[in-house]
């Protein structure tokens, strides 16, 4: 899909006045919720995430039940108001697709083994969305499974690159998904580097992908130490405080 | 008071190289080297790495003593949620009345809550547990409230210092849990307080000298200690 539209000035500035190897904003909080085993909020630009990890407990119905490791269910909503015209509620083809893709990322990096015949359940609720939902979502699943106390083998996060005006650029804001090139959402294991989810959408020569890749792999890695500051914030320094 | 000696550790974290350190619990290994796989406060004893965690769901360990609720009662066993991802069973032989068969409402039923010991853990995690021990038993009336598995140790202190203290000032009966559970008989101002003191032992869970604070908070509106 080609538009005319600009979304980069010719001194190499988006719109939201972002360079191109540049992330939007990112502010974590863990533990927000008292009744889940773990919780977590992120706001990512203008995404506002909550993300609840239930378990690990007896999988429902039975027939689901694993006896050799458990299954990791997620479960990517996006409340009606969200977007711009109200979203239909319940689950469609979109979410039902971001679910699933997120269900085996999420999958690979849990000690699953440790846990035959249970579940451990993940509810995304995207309250506010402004492109790059999947990812947000993803990252803030990761820091709630570490709130529950979750075995794991890394802390998952994600990141999207994309092509704009025929330019690379890192994590596409709402117009530039809509009106640009191409769109290139991965998830990875910061620490080995493996890829744990990767999708695209639009069309990227093999130089241009390989080039959007790298620089997704690094707005990951940029992420990941939000990621941990954000948990340490929540455990290291409460302990500080009250030892003050 | 300084932080050191209790640091946090996140999952992925490298905690240190196989040969020199070992992996103990809440640890995995990969290419040779040590790293942390759950939440929690890092602990080296001799060589051994192992990471006492700050969150997480109640994992059963044979002999440990736990609090049940009664959630089905069948003809030869109940079943018993004991906090655990996973229901336990109590069959009619570890317990240590005489019954006879389809019986067993008569004696437990949905609802009822019980001290009882953790017997067997199969490899897929089927739990059984007994009746058959000293100090076990149906526990009758009280209250019964939850708190976080993983402060366990905090609560009862070092040689049950800590329970102790919130015994003697509140002069309730308690019994604590493994899984997480603490059942409490007195007075409603004692349970009240019992239930203060262990939520504020919850949130400062991994700070130092917990136990005088603790004291402080009980002392301050203790009317009369045995």
């Amino acid at each position: 899909m080609k538009s005319d539209i600009k979304l980069i000035n010719n001194e190499g500035k988006r719109n939201d006045g972002r360079g191109p190897k540049d992330i939007r904003k990112i502010k974590i909080e863990a533990g927000v919720l008292h009744r889940a085993d773990g919780s977590c909020y992120l706001e990512w630009g203008g995404n506002k995430i909550l993300v609840a990890v239930y378990g690990p407990r007896e999988a429902v119905p039975r027939h689901t039940q694993n006896p050799l490791k458990a299954n990791v269910q997620a479960r990517y909503n996006m409340a009606a108001f969200s977007v711009e015209d109200r979203k239909r509620p319940g689950p469609d083809r979109r979410s039902v697709e971001i679910s699933k893709v997120i269900s085996e990322a999420l999958e690979k990096i849990v000690l699953t083994e440790q846990f035959p015949r249970a579940s451990i359940d993940v509810c995304i609720e995207v309250l506010d969305a402004e492109a790059g939902t999947r990812c947000a979502g993803l990252t803030a699943a990761g820091v709630a499974l570490i709130d529950a106390g979750i075995p794991m083998r890394d802390i998952p996060v994600a990141c999207a690159a994309g092509k704009i005006n025929g330019q690379v650029v890192l994590d596409l804001g709402k117009e530039e998904d809509n009106f640009g090139d191409a769109d290139l959402p991965i998830a990875i294991s910061p620490r080995t580097g493996e890829v744990l989810l990767l999708q695209m959408d639009g069309h990227l020569t093999y130089d241009e992908f390989n080039e959007a890749f790298d620089l997704a792999v690094q707005g990951c890695h940029k992420i990941s130490e939000i990621q941990k500051k954000a948990i340490m914030d929540k455990y290291q320094n409460a302990a500080a405080e009250v030892n003050e | 008071m300084s932080n050191e000696g209790r640091q946090v550790v996140i999952p992925g974290q490298i905690l240190g190289e196989f040969p020199t350190f070992k992996p103990g619990r809440g640890t995995f290994v990969e290419n040779q080297k040590i790293y942390a796989e759950r939440l929690g406060v890092l602990n080296i004893q001799d060589t051994f790495i192992n990471i006492i965690p700050l969150k997480g769901r109640y994992d059963p360990i044979v002999g440990d003593f736990v609090i049940g609720v009664v959630e089905e009662a069948s003809a030869s066993h109940w079943m018993v949620d004991i906090n655990a991802p996973y229901p336990a069973m109590l069959h009619v032989h570890e317990v240590p009345w005489e019954i006879e068969f389809a019986d067993t409402e008569k004696y437990l039923n949905t609802g009822d809550t019980i001290l009882a010991k953790v017997l067997t853990i199969d490899e897929s995690k089927k739990l059984q547990i007994t009746l058959n021990d000293r100090n076990l038993f149906k526990l009758k009336g009280g209250h019964l409230i939850e708190f976080e598995p993983s402060v366990y140790r905090r609560i009862m202190g070092k040689k049950y210092s800590m329970i102790e203290i919130i015994q003697k000032y509140t002069r309730c009966r308690i019994k604590v849990g493994k899984n997480g559970r603490i059942w409490i008989d007195g007075d409603a101002e004692g349970i009240e307080r019992v239930a203060q003191a262990i939520s504020k032992i919850e949130s400062e869970a991994i700070t130092f000298g917990l136990t005088d604070r603790i004291e402080e908070l009980l002392k301050k509106d203790a009317k009369d200690v045995r």
